[in-house]
């Protein structure tokens, strides 16, 4: 008796050690979290000098939201140019990961190959933005290059080419997230039984037919997680474009993403268009949280 | 795909060349840039007018001088972010490791419930509730202050998961018994036993919280008003928001360095156990 209520009483701190989580999760997660939802539901905007409401409107907002082709523009402008960038990311990082996870390669450097490549992810982004924007300028040094090797006759103007602008914002996404998908792909390639490599080879089968027949099918799961927090990821898509654009996602906004489009909510203070936006994004990352939830609980 | 071409008659010896140029090559495609935004903050404004050359030049320290005593206030940004970085990083890391030592050691009701709760919101992003949080701060009265950066470090679910993982295999539970039996209080456990233990993962968990902090740029753009309580990243988008073709690029490039470069001599002083520490936390095959 006197053993089990001094147990209890050990185990008591167990909610007094998640009291800090908990308070500071609900204080700022879940309260504002409430309140923009509730903001969703009201017209609430300055127009020029005149406040509009806050007047409760129902699901006007999302109605406003999806009936326009905004939204859908800059989710598309999301999406394109997060799929841009995961492509060669996740066709790259297999390729590295199955090279320095291959036994019979035995690379050497794998440890300097792994510290670069996985550098520019931990890079400011809006830093590594400002730098591309320096050197892909009408007057940078990428330009002065093409020009001396005479390449072109002319300056090319990156930034007023749809094409050029949304395919920096895909290269530079790849430059950040390759080396990190390699090494959680190549972590995966590591876990995998050699004997069922050595069986295959016994049976004769040959390299293609191992990596698509063995290695890609054991590696499901952390592809699917791969591809799950990188969409998670793309869809915040928002330091990148906002600084090498200067916020405006130019030209005519085909560089303008969906959280871009966020803010210029939150700066003009347009709370009810803002929040119907937010909470969409909520539920879309929601949802595919519970994938993640789902893959991380098998595990535990 | 390349596996595809890679049949059983080639030698290893050709393939093993093959990789090392494909690894050279996106090797040379990280470092380049960096190779280029070093040598360019060593050249004036002046020089690089001319045209761009790979060799550097002489006005590393005059460009430093020149953005100090420029109109950015860089010293105060670096300060504010020194402060917002090295809060968030202990912040996270001390409570994160509390939370996940309630979770691991002890019995209680709804502790399952509390686990799954945090596992479930991880990968919820601070954009969607940025509305109601800058609402918040307002009402907080902490508006333009450092404050609303740092203290929600204090729940910190991607810190907590990679701690918990590192606790279940490396905390035995026995310790924890036989300094309950020394009389230690729970407080002192956690404190001067189980803190040593975690000191590996923290580190590095340390360090990928400082490094998140330093580069975030969304929350305190919405936040900081005032120029000299600005974070760094607040700062180089100023410096893109202003008619930045009149200024001078020597500070431009040195400005972009000293934001980037901290961070990459402390990531190559301690790559070893930051790239280990990547792939400890996810979902294995």
């Amino acid at each position: 008796m006197n053993k089990k209520s001094k147990a209890t009483r050990v185990n008591r701190w167990g909610y007094i050690f998640l009291i800090p989580f908990f308070l500071t999760y609900v204080i700022f997660q879940i309260v504002p979290l409430c309140s923009t939802i509730y903001n969703s539901l009201f017209e609430n905007f300055r127009s020029g000098l005149k406040q509009i409401g806050p007047n409760f409107v129902g699901f006007a907002n999302f109605a406003k939201l999806f009936g326009t082709i905004d939204f859908w523009n800059y989710f598309e402008n999301t999406l394109l140019m997060w799929v841009g960038g995961f492509i060669p990311q996740i066709v790259v990082s297999l390729l590295l990961a199955y090279w320095f996870s291959d036994p019979s390669l035995r690379l050497k450097f794998q440890q300097f190959f792994k510290t670069v490549i996985y550098m520019p992810n931990l890079i400011m982004a809006s830093a590594f933005a400002m730098l591309f924007f320096a050197l892909f300028a009408d007057q940078g040094p990428v330009n002065s290059i093409l020009l001396s090797l005479g390449l072109i006759k002319e300056p090319f103007k990156f930034f007023a080419s749809v094409t050029a602008s949304r395919a920096l914002i895909m290269f530079m996404n790849f430059m950040m997230w390759f080396g990190n998908t390699t090494i959680l792909l190549l972590a995966g390639m590591l876990g995998i039984d050699t004997e069922l490599y050595e069986a295959a080879e016994v049976d004769g089968a040959t390299s293609g037919q191992i990596f698509f027949r063995i290695t890609l099918p054991i590696l499901r799961p952390i592809l699917l997680y791969v591809l799950i927090t990188s969409l998670i990821g793309g869809l915040q898509m928002y330091d990148v474009p906002q600084i090498l654009t200067n916020g405006k996602g130019t030209p005519a906004k085909t560089t303008l993403t969906v959280i871009m489009y966020l803010n210029q909510h939150l700066t003009s203070k347009n709370l009810g268009m803002g929040g119907a936006l937010s909470v969409t994004m909520f539920i879309i990352t929601g949802v595919l949280s519970i994938v993640i939830f789902n893959l991380n609980k098998k595990k535990d | 795909m390349e596996e595809r071409k890679v049949s059983k008659g080639i030698p290893v010896g050709t393939r093993r060349v093959i990789s090392y140029i494909v690894l050279i090559f996106f090797a040379l495609l990280c470092l380049i840039w960096f190779y280029i935004l070093l040598i360019n903050s060593t050249r004036s404004h002046a020089e690089m007018t001319k045209g761009f050359t790979p060799i550097p030049s002489t006005h590393f320290l005059d460009n430093w001088t020149n953005l100090v005593n420029g109109t950015i206030p860089i010293l105060n940004g670096f300060i504010n972010s020194f402060i917002v970085s090295g809060c968030v990083a202990l912040l996270s890391a001390y409570f994160s490791a509390m939370t996940a030592f309630a979770i691991h050691a002890y019995e209680f009701k709804g502790k399952r419930a509390a686990a799954s709760f945090i596992l479930a919101v991880m990968m919820v992003p601070g954009q969607v509730t940025a509305l109601g949080f800058i609402q918040l701060i307002n009402r907080m009265k902490m508006d333009d202050t450092l404050f609303p950066l740092i203290l929600p470090a204090i729940a910190a679910p991607i810190t907590y998961f990679y701690l918990k993982q590192y606790m279940e295999a490396n905390l035995p539970m026995s310790l924890v018994e036989a300094a309950r039996i020394d009389g230690a209080s729970e407080i002192r456990i956690f404190n001067s036993i189980i803190l040593p233990i975690m000191r590996p993962a923290m580190s590095v968990q340390l360090i990928f919280a400082f490094v998140g902090s330093w580069n975030n740029y969304f929350t305190p753009a919405l936040i900081l008003h005032t120029d000299k309580r600005k974070t760094l990243p607040v700062l180089i988008a100023q410096l893109r928001g202003a008619d930045w073709l009149r200024f001078d690029m020597g500070q431009v490039y040195i400005m972009i360095a000293a934001s980037i470069f901290p961070v990459v001599i402390v990531y190559l002083v301690m790559s070893k156990f930051i790239v280990g520490g990547i792939s400890s936390g996810a979902v294995k095959g």
